[in-house]
């Protein structure tokens, strides 16, 4: 696959950080320690919605080392978190809005004196009328809680005559899907140290994603300009969307505890806390609709869907348009209506999680191309191979699918390694075993919606010695962007992988580079690096070449050496001559990512600047006696551009199916009268290692020529179509058209005996 | 506050300290040791980020209190690497690309080490089993599987 003859790019490499997480050095959030350090915890809403009257710590102040409560008092900026519409108060004033949410902080000398002094304080509230039900929320007559209409954010998107064409249409179809939450459950919780500098600055270590949301967060809720401000990423145990924006509040709360007591404050979530009050995947509802004439060409796709947002809108507004625009599937469809909602209810506020609003709508829609198969007796591969995107195409908003796009070879690879053609319904018993299908497409990095955010910068600084130092704004929670972003660096430079030092994120050594989500880091991260790279390579194979005594375009570069004829000089060499020569060793890079458009009002342009795709077959076992289903076997197929390290993009996809998995089958939280019920690991099951599928994994290179390398991204695609494959095996296997996620057992099993 | 007088072996050093008899094992671990590798993940022995070998069994330190080990031998992440496979499987670990975001990776080793230490021989449905109190949200687990296998055969 890999034709041209890299050093470091396309290499399984290593990890470059593993050997010291693995020895239990590596120090996250909460193993760092500062001199004078107090401990704060969060005093948190008992109710879904009340109105503070007042707070009251008499009984708190009792306990030794007790240093004080902190409330929207003593934020010292504005009350106001800085994320997309900035409706979240840092700490609330007059009303809480969800069961958990952080109402003061008390700050102690020691983790179980803050616990304890937390629990002590009384907030004195009076309870307001709450909403749980988000299509409630939409009606007219329901209690209003954010707007006139509950309505946090809304999109439409118009191609063609959606009504018309379904008339004209021999087979019609159409279905109501509902998902449920997930919670991201990284292994690290949420935790953040704020350190007061002399000169009135703040220094915030935090486990994040984003460490510059953070930044502007600290700097708005303490009123300090942001060159005032410091943050600095500690190894962030894991992330998943789930440490894109909430980090920044966390942050802020240390923060204003170490303004206030000007020491060290350490804020560390314990589970149920993180569970009740930090971001989740939105539960969903939607309807869609398919029309296709009888030889199985797709004509028209309606598709109405609503996102529970809980209380705050932080991302909601993005989240949503990343499912608006890809909510008719990846299919070539004339005539689309789409029409998206994320409505305000009283629970924990929504956010980011691996897919952004895309899982959820694909469960539906992709359940629903199956349906629409059965209808036409197709089967469900042909029927979207008949669709499905491919060079040329136009998508919903009327987007052009460039060259890379490996969409129908991904779905011929998994039909032909799972034997699909050949596959029955096997019986056993009570067991029933068949395949199902669904494929994705992914907009790469943040789109239209975010593209004043989608550029990212990066500073790499040779010493004498040879070694390299490169920072970049875009941050390590686990992906391998480290080691993929240093295999860049060394393969541009041509330097020893080992030469290259990455570091976690200091918000005062780079620009703000946006986010560290949408699958863009090695995108744009990627490219900041090649370019600052670019000038630094020209001045060090000038000097290689010089030494070598060629001409620069006669000599080869490769794995740390420079070659002409039987000479050699290293990397370290060579930088040692530009040094003696007094060339300039640092430089920065700048990347900003292509012009994409979306017009408000029919959802029309150039969402994304690129698509990854996947294709994915579960083999799944149900018992029609219980209803429990084992997931015998993913084969999964992704075209993600090139592969910098393919070892570390096999452990990502095993990671991001497996989490589809969970959310498919088994993981189910439950919040019954606004309050969370099952906060922790006992009650919300997550996979195990017994749970495990077996893995058959294929990648598709189709090179991008704006991507580093000619990669493209890949950090969420693998999650994305697992709910929709084991659905429609489940279906192919027992007959049941099941319309919710998670598909638990009791539910499945119903369905089975209704169907009887 | 209760003290007790608490005598130990640490990764193979002898330790003597008064300790707050009510202090949980794992913040006596990371608070007064301060051996940072012990990881806590749920507090509620869920999770398994916190294990440790307490004279070679695979513990929950979250669940524990420190005065429980008592003239008993524990073993950290830190000393793991003096154990038969301690080395082999950090280094495996690190080959098969089994540790993501970390978080999760001592308590998986410190696992690990129990199974192949009772069970040089342990089939991959013995190592599943043994791992069933651990939990990773990254790697899917499949490498953590290759990577204890494969410190076995070293
Ligand atoms: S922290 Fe002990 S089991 Fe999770
Ligand atoms: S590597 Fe992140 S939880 Fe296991």
């Amino acid at each position: 696959m890999n034709k041209e003859n890299f050093s470091f790019v396309g290499k399984s490499l290593d990890r470059v950080d593993a050997e010291i997480k693995a020895e239990g050095r590596a120090l996250y959030g909460d193993d760092l320690d500062f001199p004078g350090m107090l401990y704060a915890a969060a005093v948190r809403s008992p109710r879904p919605r009340i109105r503070i009257k007042s707070i009251d710590d008499s009984a708190a102040r009792k306990v030794e080392g007790y240093a004080g409560l902190v409330s929207y008092k003593d934020v010292r900026g504005i009350n106001k978190w800085p994320v997309v519409l900035n409706d979240y108060p840092f700490l609330p004033q007059d009303e809480a809005r969800f069961h958990g949410e952080t109402v003061a902080l008390v700050a102690a000398s020691s983790r179980r004196a803050a616990k304890k002094a937390a629990s002590l304080v009384k907030i004195n509230f009076e309870e307001l009328p709450f909403i749980e039900d988000p299509l409630k929320a939409l009606e007219k007559d329901s209690v209003k809680i954010y707007g006139k209409d509950n309505v946090i954010s809304s999109f439409i998107i118009k191609k063609g005559d959606a009504e018309k064409a379904f008339k004209d249409c021999d087979i019609v179809i159409e279905k109501e899907f509902r998902t449920n939450y997930q919670v991201h459950a990284y292994l690290e919780t949420q935790t953040a140290t704020a350190v007061p500098e002399s000169g009135g600055e703040m220094t915030v270590y935090s486990s994040t994603q984003c460490p510059f949301y953070v930044l502007d967060a600290v700097a708005a809720a303490c009123g300090l300009p942001n060159n005032k401000v410091k943050i600095i990423q500690s190894v962030t145990g894991g992330g998943f969307g789930g440490k894109e924006d909430v980090p920044a509040l966390v942050a802020a709360h240390a923060a204003l505890c170490a303004l206030k007591f000007k020491r060290p404050v350490r804020l560390a979530y314990d589970r149920k806390e993180d569970f009740m009050s930090m971001s989740k995947r939105h539960p969903s509802w939607s309807r869609v609709k398919y029309g296709a004439d009888k030889n199985g060409r797709i004509k028209a796709c309606k598709v109405k869907y609503v996102l529970d947002a809980g209380a705050y809108s932080t991302l909601s507004p993005i989240v949503l348009w990343r499912g608006t625009v890809h909510a008719a599937g990846p299919y070539n469809i004339e005539n689309i209506e789409i029409e998206t909602y994320a409505a305000a209810t009283n629970k924990v506020p929504c956010g980011a999680y691996r897919g952004f609003g895309q899982p959820q709508i694909c469960f539906a829609q992709e359940s629903l191309i199956d349906d629409l198969a059965e209808k036409l007796a197709m089967d469900p591969i042909d029927l979207r191979m008949k669709n499905m995107l491919k060079t040329g195409d136009r998508t919903a908003t009327g987007q052009k699918i460039d060259d890379s796009c490996g969409l129908k070879e991904l779905a011929e690879i998994v039909r032909k390694k799972s034997g699909w053609d050949k596959s029955k319904v096997q019986t056993n018993g009570d067991k029933r075993r068949a395949l199902g299908f669904s494929c994705v497409y992914y907009g790469v990095g943040l789109g239209a919606k975010g593209r004043y955010l989608d550029r990212a910068g990066a500073f790499v600084n040779i010493y004498r010695d040879g070694s390299v130092q490169v920072n970049v704004g875009n941050t390590e929670m686990g992906q391998g962007a480290l080691t993929v972003l240093s295999q860049i660096a060394a393969e541009t430079l041509n330097a020893p992988m080992k030469n290259i030092k990455l570091s976690e994120v200091d918000t005062s050594k780079v620009p703000d580079s946006g986010p560290t989500v949408a699958s863009r880091t090695t995108l744009m991260s990627g490219n900041a690096i090649i370019e600052a790279c670019l000038p630094l390579r020209e001045n060090i194979f000038s000097c290689a070449a010089s030494m070598l005594k060629a001409g620069k375009n006669q000599i080869k570069a490769f794995g740390g050496f420079f070659y002409f004829g039987k000479r050699k000089v290293s990397f370290e060499e060579a930088v040692k001559e530009c040094w003696a020569q007094r060339l300039k060793m640092s430089e920065q890079g700048w990347y900003v990512a292509p012009k994409t458009t979306f017009d408000i009002k029919d959802g029309q342009g150039d969402a994304y600047v690129i698509y990854s795709y996947s294709a994915d077959i579960a083999d799944v076992e149900v018992d029609i006696k219980t209803g429990e289903k084992t997931v015998h076997k993913i084969y999964a197929a992704y075209d993600v551009g090139r592969l910098i390290n393919p070892k570390l993009a096999y452990a990502q996809a095993h990671g991001g199916i497996l989490q589809g998995m969970g959310w498919a089958i088994m993981e189910n939280l439950v919040i019954k009268d606004g309050i969370m019920r099952n906060p922790n690991f006992t009650d919300y099951v997550l996979p195990i290692s017994t749970d495990v599928p077996e893995y058959d994994i294929s990648f598709v290179e189709k090179l991008y020529k704006h991507g580093p390398y000619k990669a493209k991204g890949m950090g969420e695609v693998p999650l994305i179509g697992v709910a929709a494959a084991i659905r429609n095996a489940v279906k192919k296997a027992c007959g049941v058209s099941l319309t919710e996620a998670p598909m638990l057992a009791e539910k499945t099993l119903k369905a089975v005996k209704e169907k009887k | 506050m209760k003290k007790f007088h608490l005598c130990c072996t640490v990764n193979g050093e002898k330790i003597e300290k008064e300790i707050d008899s009510s202090l949980r094992l794992i913040d006596f671990i990371r608070d007064d040791l301060n051996l940072k590798g012990t990881k806590e993940g749920c507090g509620e022995g869920e999770c398994g980020a916190c294990m440790v070998l307490l004279d070679g069994k695979a513990v929950n330190s979250c669940l524990m209190m420190a005065v429980q080990i008592h003239k008993k031998n524990l073993v950290t992440i830190e000393g793991i690497h003096k154990h038969k496979y301690g080395r082999e499987l950090k280094d495996s670990f690190v080959k098969e690309a089994a540790v993501q975001c970390g978080f999760c990776t001592p308590g998986f080793i410190i696992a690990a080490q129990e199974i192949l230490a009772k069970n040089p021989k342990a089939s991959l449905d013995e190592i599943k089993e043994g791992l069933t109190g651990n939990l990773c949200r990254c790697t899917g687990y499949e490498n953590i599987f290759k990577a204890v296998d494969k410190a076995r055969k070293k």
